[in-house]
């Protein structure tokens, strides 16, 4: 069956006969056109800041090289992106679980104020600014894992304040995902006396499913992108970690505290962690809407 | 006003009935405003019995009192007794699971789950404990032959169920009721949301299920051509003073050529509703 996705009031063939609205469309156009250019003009800049050094190196000395080392001419990013990709996969990790079953609980089995409570307190902790995280990572969580394996700042407290940071986010689309589900279904269920365990995990869970993926990918950007949280937790040491309890780096630590000070191929090398930040979020932005137009 | 309508149900015809379920004094509350009020009557054993009236006269919502799906509704009420055999449906205490899979429910749009046909009749099987594959398999050859699914869908049993046209999903959602083998069906316009060939094979089907297994069934509709056709007892439920009321219960034929109430004179004639 055809269905419209959206309704277009201005088709381009016939615009003229809409004088009056011309303005108007023709404001809404170029408004639009502005935020489509914005994102194209940083994608521009990054690819021109980093140029130079891909031009000089090659892109295989950000994998090959020694170590991290751009005074020295040694640009290996591996540990960084070591450092991101463990960060944000344990957090995906964690905070997935969590997010769907407190969800569901929201969703099936609260009484209506303790629901609603809820959901006003995972809004909230979707607004807490970040750097409010990284101070309590680094007040209470760090000194907590420093009694456990020293040093504290680790992998272990990025994964924690991590998963705390994404945790809102696949809760409410987790939360929208299952408020989507046909009412029918459950009626359906219900009257049939199923139980509420084979009525989530065999019709709700399956009808949420585009839904539910979606929520794990916007996630995932989230944990990929944060970066003061992770800087203030995870101690910065340039190294592949060996175990969850040793210092990592994340490629957004790498830029936010070299940044600063870094001139020439060294500073045109960490618009590349730039480049490759932004290349993982286009990816999973284009992930997301495949997995949308899969469902409808 | 309660006690006049009572007064005008036939008493003699209703005393010869096998009751199979007993309701008594039911009256079912939306944020306390009722839906209906004080519906006294017996459900016949092996019988159809329709339920017709208006809309907005509370046959839908006598119907979910019926096996506890009124539960689910965030602020509704409901009071009174019904009862079934020796369960008390209305006791905190009963099991809804198992009285539910006593009676079952057939609603207006048909709700088959997003998933294989065949899968809709075994996953409900399987939650209540039918663990053999091959005695599943079984029950579902043999209740998609009783709904006349059966070569309509046997080579693709795979295929998700909201493929089927809207008529097949309700004869599916039929099957998956009756592979619980349930006493009584319930049924809220089954034929409303369907187009008029479909409609006439899932009246075909509730005739026939009435006849080759002695199900009981109770069957809301707003279609009185249709309550004449398959009937054997009708209600009739009208709207007195924003709140529901059960007018007249009887035998069809007596309902249908000689009513008792003016009410239902009117209705059966055309002149009302």
């Amino acid at each position: 069956m055809w269905k419209p996705k959206t309704l277009s009031l201005f088709p381009l063939r016939n615009w003229f006969k809409y004088r009056k609205d011309f303005l108007l469309v023709w404001l809404l156009r170029g408004l639009s056109a502005i935020a489509g250019i914005v994102i194209l003009l940083i994608l521009g800049f990054l690819l021109r800041e980093a140029l130079p050094v891909l031009e000089e190196v090659g892109i295989t000395a950000f994998f090959r090289d020694d170590s991290w080392n751009p005074g020295e001419k040694s640009y290996n990013l591996v540990p960084m992106i070591w450092g991101t990709g463990l960060t944000m996969m344990g957090a995906v990790l964690l905070a997935t679980p969590l997010g769907i079953v407190s969800a569901l609980f929201c969703h099936y089995y609260a009484p209506m104020p303790i629901a609603s409570l809820y959901r006003r307190l995972i809004e909230l902790l979707a607004g807490i600014p970040s750097v409010v995280y990284g101070f309590w990572g680094l007040v209470v969580l760090v000194p907590l894992i420093n009694r456990l394996h020293p040093p504290g700042t680790s992998l272990l407290a990025g994964i924690a304040v991590l998963t705390l940071m994404i945790l809102p986010t696949i809760t409410l689309v987790a939360d929208a995902s299952f408020a989507k589900v046909p009412p029918e279904y459950l009626m359906g269920a219900a009257a049939m006396g199923l139980s509420s365990w084979g009525t989530i995990w065999q019709i709700v869970i399956p009808s949420a499913k585009s839904g539910l993926f979606t929520g794990v990918i916007l996630e995932t950007g989230r944990a990929i992108g944060e970066t003061m949280a992770v800087l203030m937790v995870c101690g910065n040491v340039v190294q592949t970690p060996d175990s969850i309890f040793d210092p990592v780096r994340t490629l957004t630590a790498n830029i936010a505290l070299e940044m600063a000070y870094a001139l020439d191929n060294h500073r045109s090398a960490l618009f590349v962690s730039g480049l490759l930040l932004l290349g993982v979020i286009i990816v999973l932005a284009i992930a997301a809407e495949l997995v949308d137009r899969e469902a409808s | 006003m309660t006690k006049s309508i009572h007064n005008n149900l036939d008493r003699h015809k209703i005393a010869e009935i096998q009751p199979l379920m007993q309701i008594h004094q039911l009256s079912l509350f939306y944020n306390q405003k009722p839906a209906f009020k004080d519906v006294t009557l017996s459900i016949p054993q092996n019988s159809i019995t329709a339920i017709v009236g208006a809309s907005g006269c509370g046959k839908s919502s006598f119907l979910i009192c019926l096996n506890r799906l009124s539960d689910l509704i965030p602020g509704c009420t409901v009071s009174g007794h019904i009862q079934l055999g020796t369960l008390n449906i209305l006791s905190p205490k009963a099991n809804t699971t198992a009285l539910r899979r006593r009676i079952g429910t057939i609603f207006q749009k048909p709700n088959p789950f997003p998933m294989s046909i065949k899968k809709n009749i075994t996953f409900p099987l399987k939650e209540h404990g039918v663990k053999d594959s091959q005695q599943r398999h079984n029950i579902v050859e043999q209740v998609l032959k009783d709904v006349g699914l059966w070569s309509e869908v046997k080579d693709r049993l795979q295929d998700n169920a909201l493929t089927l046209s809207g008529g097949q999903k309700q004869r599916l959602c039929i099957a998956r009721t009756l592979a619980l083998q349930p006493e009584i069906l319930l049924m809220d316009e089954p034929c409303s949301a369907l187009d008029p060939i479909s409609s006439g094979i899932v009246e075909d089907l509730i005739l026939r299920l009435r006849q080759k297994y002695n199900y009981t069934i109770i069957i809301v509709t707003h279609n009185l051509a249709q309550a004449k056709r398959i009937a054997d007892y009708t209600a009739l439920f009208w709207v007195d003073k924003g709140c529901g009321r059960l007018i007249e219960f009887a035998p069809a034929e007596q309902f249908f050529n000689a009513p008792n109430n003016e009410l239902t004179k009117a209705y059966v004639n055309g002149i009302k509703g």
